[in-house]
């Protein structure tokens, strides 16, 4: 995974932490272990050490957490390795009283609980009296996990509607460890800043921990410049908007869960036939299986196109499927003997770029078969328009007609949601109507989805002096942008054809032309403004300009900024910031962690509680 | 020259002995030994006196008729200084002694052992066994051992038990002594490294008994004939020792192998029983007849000195210190580094490199000559080495800086010295003045200051509360935190605690004051001590302070501050810490003053919601109710009836709802609730009616099935009974009905009135169906601007063009244009036609 390392930021460090503690848990049980995990650590631990490290410290089996009786087993531990879900606690304590007597007597059973201990677990195992079966209880404290070099996570779902519906901080508890972690191996970031809510909260937990370590602080130059904490609640609508890059449509057709993306197999099927001579892998896969792929920036194919929009993914997979044919016909000029070793030598990297390329291809087929919807282009087209402030105070025949044709209701909340954003809150007259036609038709158990978003504030009547914040905030962020040219893009609004992600926006005035010049705009999105500085020894200070840094090369000078968005961030957020240090005159680079990868879907399901499909 | 060796004495060949003052004593009171019973303890530390009038009456063997006495221990400190004093009022004292940390330990006869700090505070008791309490203790000597310091005890009953450590009371009872009915004649312990054994002298015999296991074996060491021993003394490390038998003879010999290893029998001439035969180091006995100090060394060398005072004799690990009622004195063996250099005569490098460094300073070319004479040799060196070395163990401070001068001199020659053991040396030299000073009192050699180790002097500078002089070497030496100033600090936080004379108040200020943030000691942990004290409010005036809120809040909890504990819980932010204080305010406080605490904290408050909502919802709605929270009570009330088990009690929680909605005022969502209500009695009605399910459906899905079930007025009863809007019905309906191609039906459906959705829909789903020809019915009704759009679709190019032409589109012509295949290659002319007739116009 030396991709990891490629970055202005070597988040391979993080990784490689992580793995150390993990193992350093495993390790304290002597002998040969099971591990009975919850099956949503599964991916997410994946991206911290697979199998192989796993074996080579004596874990020799593995299961998935599942109530009744456990398999038999012949290690002598067993692990459970389990988030902090009540719910968990009790197909755990399941096993243990269906558990063989004798089995308890031969094995040593242990709990490690991700990422930290609680209490109302433990004391919910005391409750069901399987308490004492285990010898340990323990905790893997990770907080990140690095899924690119230039994109750190929680991977903490519903980070989101913990923090906004049920008011529980301990995500935002955990994002100050996450930087506190940070900042031990990166060390102290300089200049903080800050929006909304959560970045306050996190912001003063952090220096609440640094206080508490005090004299015990690492002592490392600053390699990160700036922290800008964006509270997701500061840009309720990006999330919204329906996603036009790449990885982010392949997010919102299939959904990409810890890097990893399943899709239907069918256009995949031909592969196994094309390999010509190379021994195939994945030779006898049944076609009905979910064909799974990796998606990094160890693939060179990938990084080319995961930030692109819809629109020209087409061009891309043409010229790099004319560079690589270009490529594999240098064998027929190859004459001399060195030339043909020289061929020979790149012949596996080729053939792995021949696969890449033919993935993609059949993954961009199955996009299109979205895209060339008539559906995708009357919703992109409803989205426009209400963004653009086009007849958002009347209800929407679109939005009538999805109800009527039983839409999934995700895409309707959604459109529902942007309107009522754009035109800030709506007649209640609209709004009732919707909830109306939409609770009869998908049921009246809504009335507590409906109530969940009035609560975060996507839905809500219009009141008022505030009814033009939108419209001021759109023109000064210029935040559409009419006719975006979508192949060749000058401006981040690509990602979302037209509409630039208010949260990208605001990166990118701090940069330039800070945000002292667009105070009036900020008044107007959710309070507080956080700009502070974090304290660091003299002798750790950057200095910029010096003889060192020209030596360097001109990458000290671009400034290293850490966007971390509390609550979830999506894919094109990641893409507006990468567009951003690309682009030219702009000064620095980005790195990105966030709570968890979200979009529309999945932040409105979370939202809800309950199904929307 | 002369100087430095004047009080040096020879035993032997180039060995000396020297003694000489470390400092005068200033006894408080003006005590005269001669009237004390005196136990000092090793490394410099503090001695305790007890009046030999006291002692007498007590140590007179079988004295337990005798009633106790009340009498004074006194500790002084080693340079005479009254520390404190101990009003004894127990029973009759065998012994005291000081144990390895310092603390006193005065042993009953009946085996209760009392443990007192300097400062005459009880630490701890303990009794060391059963059987000794019973027969008695007749003498009982401590000795240090690996495991601390340890006790050994001889009963009346003339058994020996041995205890290894004092912290862990494990006594060990031993072998018995065959024959052994009257005291031994003398006795000793041997701890050496891996096994304690009492050396045991009954007339001619010598029996050595083995702690570990348990064994009572003679020995016969090789000593002229004698009637018995009277005296052994053990070196400090325990691998020599000195037997003194009933004829003088002094034996000298090694513990190990069953004494059979021996340097030499030395004829004292002295009858009597000395005072005290102690060893020197290990390489000279010691015996105080007196008013003569003899030293005998392995070879039978001897040398003796005069006292005209009595004194004390304390064994050190490297000499002996010798207490006196005016002078306080070491007696030692000279160094062989400082023999090299001060030796008369002496051409070791040191000295010529003191020498040298002498005539410069006086600005002499002699010094040329020494540095010549040294660097031929190549022994430059070894010449600093041994200066610095030397400069060690000399106690003078002049003779200190005159030493590390040549050797700082001596560095200059050798640009490849290390630096470093001159630099560790200067600082030692200077901890070590410093804690020589009348004022600090503690008269450590070099070599008992590297045998002690830097971190148990801290320890024995707290001890005696010299807090400032601790910190300060801790910080010149650059210590961890840990085991340097945070320790000091700490201690000197506990001790204030315990000034139970200074208010709360005070006292965390002073704290605070002096530790503020980041001094590494953990408030909590003083916060502790105080509540050992008994002082809860400056418990809670010093928690304040910890930061750790990990640390802090399970204490505040321990004080009942519960508010607090929550409050400082909360703005940790540590979620588990807030359910820590919940769980605990749930188990103290009762239901109704928990739910009046736990209010005014919304975060504990929202977590403590979560968990109900989780897995106790009855809960969450019992406390909406009691809140007045209608809408959160409607809304449990809600999420309840979906995981309802039976249709009554979905009615009922659904009407519950309704009602806390109504209460709420909230008209919409309690309408929405009675719209709900409604339609589940229409299902239970439906469903008696056909037999099928209806419940748990939507209201559209309810009316997609009746019209399924073909019952349109039935679903068109429903649409009007609940309002369902048009364009919703319109859609539903030619849906479902395309769907199962009923398409009569659709068409009837179409006229029965104008659609409100356009007609685009009824082309769209029947072409879906791939039926073209019920698709074209309804193309005439599209609307205009779609109609080109929509011929196209339904094929009809032809009358797309036509369409087309007749609205003079000339794009419109283009896009049919487009559509056109090479199958129609006979339309597309058309079609051009068409555009230049409309051009032409």
């Amino acid at each position: 995974m030396s991709h990891l390392s490629s970055g202005r930021l070597n988040v391979h460090h993080m990784k490689e932490l992580a793995k150390h503690e993990l193992l350093e848990c495993l390790d304290k049980c002597v002998g040969s272990k099971a591990i009975v995990w919850d099956h949503e650590l599964v991916p997410i631990l994946g991206l911290v050490a697979d199998y192989l490290v796993l074996k080579e410290h004596q874990v020799i089996q593995m299961f998935e957490l599942r109530p009744g009786r456990l398999p038999a087993m012949t290690a002598k531990h067993v692990i459970y390795l389990t988030r902090t879900k009540l719910s968990l606690m009790d197909t755990i304590g399941d096993n243990m009283l269906n558990e063989d007597k004798k089995m308890v007597s031969n094995k040593e059973f242990h709990i490690i609980f991700v990422p930290r201990r609680s209490i109302l677990c433990e004391r919910k195992l005391q409750v069901l009296g399987v308490y004492g079966n285990f010898s340990t209880i323990s905790e893997y404290g990770v907080e990140l996990l690095a899924l690119d070099s230039d994109v750190l996570s929680m991977e903490w779902d519903n980070s989101f509607t913990e923090i906004y519906i049920d008011n529980d901080y301990t995500a935002l508890f955990h994002s100050a460890k996450a930087l506190m972690t940070l900042q031990t191996l990166y060390g102290v970031i300089p200049n903080v800043f800050g929006l909304g809510k959560s970045a306050k909260v996190v912001f003063d937990l952090m220096s609440k921990m640094r206080k508490e370590l005090s004299s015990t602080e690492p002592q490392i130059t600053p390699q990160i410049d700036e922290l800008l904490l964006i509270d997701r609640s500061v840009d309720l609508l990006t999330p919204l908007m329906t996603q036009t890059t790449y990885e982010g449509l392949l997010d919102e057709i299939f959904g990409i869960s810890h890097t990893t993306i399943k899709v239907p197999p069918e256009k995949f099927v031909h592969q196994n036939s094309s390999t010509d001579g190379q021994s195939c892998d994945e030779t006898v896969e049944a076609p009905t299986e979910a064909k799974q792929f990796h998606l990094n920036s160890s693939e060179e194919l990938f990084v080319k196109l995961r930030d692109i929009s819809y629109k020209s993914i087409g061009p891309t997979l043409r010229t790099s499927a004319k560079t690589l044919s270009q490529q594999f016909d240098e064998r027929h000029t190859a004459k001399t003997v060195r030339e043909i070793r020289q061929f020979v030598d790149k012949l596996p990297a080729l053939q792995t770029a021949r696969k890449s390329q033919s993935n993609h291809t059949s993954l961009a087929e199955l996009i299109k078969e979205v895209t060339d919807e008539e559906s995708f282009y009357e919703t992109i087209h409803t989205e426009q328009s209400f963004v653009n402030c086009e007849d958002t105070d009347k209800s929407n025949p679109y939005i009538e007609d999805c109800i009527a044709r039983v839409d999934p209701l995700v895409k309707i909340l959604r459109l529902i949601c942007i309107q009522c954003f754009t035109n800030n809150g709506l007649k209640s007259k609209v709004l009732e109507f919707y909830k109306r036609e939409v609770l009869q038709t998908y049921g009246y158990q809504h009335v507590l989805t409906f109530n969940n978003l009035e609560k975060v504030g996507l839905i809500r009547i219009s009141g008022g002096y505030s009814h033009r914040v939108y419209n001021v905030l759109r023109k000064t962020l210029r935040l559409t942008v009419r006719d975006i040219n979508e192949v060749n893009p000058t401006d981040i609004a690509y990602v979302h054809s037209g509409y630039a992600p208010l949260s990208v926006r605001l990166a990118q005035y701090l940069d330039h032309p800070g945000w002292r010049a667009i105070t009036d705009v900020l008044k107007t999105l959710p309070e507080p403004t956080i700009e502070e500085t974090q304290e660091i020894a003299a002798g750790l200070r950057k200095r910029r300009n010096s003889g060192a840094s020209i030596q360097t090369g001109l990458l000290d000078d671009q400034k290293l900024i850490v966007v971390f968005f509390l609550g979830g961030c999506t894919y094109t957020e990641i893409s507006g910031l990468r567009f951003l240090s690309q682009k030219e005159g702009f000064n620095a680079d980005f790195v990105i962690v966030t709570t968890n990868i979200i979009n529309g879907k999945t932040f409105l399901q979370s939202l809800s509680g309950q199904s929307l499909n | 020259m002369a100087l430095y060796t004047s009080d040096w004495n020879p035993l032997g060949k180039d060995i000396y002995y020297r003694k000489h003052e470390l400092n005068a004593m200033f006894w408080t009171n003006e005590v005269n030994l001669k009237d004390f019973i005196v136990s000092s303890a090793p490394f410099g530390g503090p001695i305790a006196l007890i009046e030999r009038k006291n002692w007498n009456r007590l140590a007179t063997n079988g004295s337990t008729g005798l009633k106790p006495n009340q009498f004074n221990v006194f500790i002084f400190s080693s340079f005479g200084e009254l520390i404190s004093t101990i009003k004894w009022t127990g029973s009759e004292l065998s012994l005291i002694s000081w144990s390895n940390r310092e603390d006193l330990l005065c042993i009953q006869d009946d085996g209760i052992v009392f443990v007192y700090d300097i400062y005459a505070n009880l630490q701890n008791t303990f009794t060391l066994d059963q059987e000794i309490r019973d027969t008695k203790v007749l003498e009982c000597k401590t000795f240090n051992g690996i495991h601390g310091t340890g006790i050994a005890v001889l009963t009346t009953s003339y058994r020996f038990f041995v205890l290894n450590n004092i912290n862990e009371p494990k006594i060990r009872r031993l072998a018995e002594v065959p024959g052994l009915v009257k005291s031994p004649q003398s006795w000793a312990v041997v701890a050496s490294s891996n096994e304690t054994i009492v050396l045991v002298a009954k007339d001619n015999e010598l029996y050595s008994l083995n702690a570990n296991h348990q064994s009572c074996q003679p020995l016969n060491p090789a000593i002229s004939a004698f009637a018995s021993i009277t005296e052994m003394s053990v070196s400090y490390d325990s691998s020599h020792i000195s037997l003194l038998t009933d004829a003088g003879l002094l034996w000298i010999g090694r513990t190990d192998n069953d004494l059979r290893n021996n340097y030499c029998e030395f004829d004292t001439k002295a009858k009597a029983k000395p005072q005290q035969l102690l060893w020197c180091g290990n390489s000279a006995v010691v015996g105080l007849w007196k008013n003569i100090l003899l030293v005998v060394g392995p070879d039978k060398d001897w040398l003796n000195y005069v006292v005209d005072q009595p004194v004390h004799m304390v064994q050190e690990i490297d000499g002996i210190r010798i207490i006196g009622n005016e002078m306080h004195e070491f007696l030692q063996k000279v160094a062989p580094v400082v023999v090299e250099i001060f030796g008369i005569g002496s051409i070791a490098p040191g000295a010529l490199l003191l020498e040298a460094n002498k005539e410069f300073l006086r600005h002499s070319h002699r010094a040329d000559e020494y540095m010549r004479m040294i660097s031929e040799r190549n022994e430059i060196e070894m010449s600093v080495q041994q200066c610095i070395e030397a400069a060690g163990h000399e106690f003078g401070i002049s003779t200190q800086k005159m030493l590390l001068r040549a050797a700082s001199f001596g560095k200059c020659f050798y640009p490849r010295m290390q630096s470093k053991p001159f630099v560790e040396m200067c600082q030692t030299l200077r901890i070590l003045n410093a804690i020589r000073h009348h004022s600090i009192g503690i008269p450590l050699s070099y070599n008992q200051l590297e045998v002690l180790t830097m971190e148990v002097l801290i320890d024995r500078l707290i001890l005696r509360r010299k807090f400032c002089l601790a910190i300060r070497i801790a910080e010149y030496l650059k210590m961890s935190d840990e085991s340097g100033a945070a320790r000091v600090l700490g201690n000197w936080a506990f001790l204030k605690v315990r000034q139970t004379f200074i208010d709360d108040e005070r006292i965390a200020y002073d704290i605070f004051n002096k530790l503020g943030y980041g001094s590494g000691v953990p408030y909590s942990e003083i916060a502790n001590k105080a509540i050992e004290c008994g002082r809860t409010q400056l418990a809670i005036k010093l928690l304040d302070h910890e930061l750790r809120s990990s640390q802090q809040v399970p204490l505040l909890l321990k004080l009942k501050q519960h508010r607090l504990a929550l409050q400082r819980a909360i703005e940790s932010g540590d979620t588990n810490l807030i359910h820590t204080v919940i769980i605990r305010l749930r188990e103290v406080l009762s239901a109704g003053e928990f739910l009046m605490t736990i209010r005014d904290y919304p975060i504990a408050y929202s977590l403590y919601q979560k968990y109900c909502r989780e897995e106790e919802p009855e809960k969450l709605t019992d406390l909406y109710y009691q809140e007045d929270d209608f809408v959160s009570e409607a809304n449990s009330w809600l999420s309840r009836s979906l995981n309802a088990q039976n249709l009554t009690q979905k009615q009922s929680y659904l009407q519950s709802a309704y009602d806390s909605y109504k209460k709420a005022r909230n008209e919409f969502n309690s309408s929405i609730i009675d719209e709900n209500l409604r339609l589940i009695k229409y299902q239970i009605k439906l469903e008696e009616k056909f037999h099928r399910q209806y419940l748990n459906l939507s209201l559209h899905q309810t009316i997609k099935q009746l019209i399924i079930d073909k019952e349109y007025k039935l679903s068109e009863e429903l649409k009007k009974e609940f309002k369902v809007g048009d364009r919703r019905y319109w859609w539903l309906k030619m849906t479902i009905l395309a769907e199962m191609s009923e398409f009569l039906e659709l068409e009837k459906f179409s006229k029965s009135k104008k659609s409100p959705i356009g007609y685009e829909p009824f082309v769209d789903i029947c072409l879906k169906h791939r039926n073209r020809y019920e698709a074209q019915k309804y193309l005439l009704r599209v609307s205009d601007d779609n109609k080109i759009k929509y011929y196209v679709r339904c094929g009809l190019l032809e009358d797309a063009a036509k369409f087309a032409y007749e609205s003079k589109d000339v794009e419109a012509l283009d896009y049919v244009c487009s559509k056109c295949g090479p199958t129609n290659r006979m339309l597309a002319e058309k079609i051009n036609t068409m555009k230049s007739q409309l051009r032409s116009k």
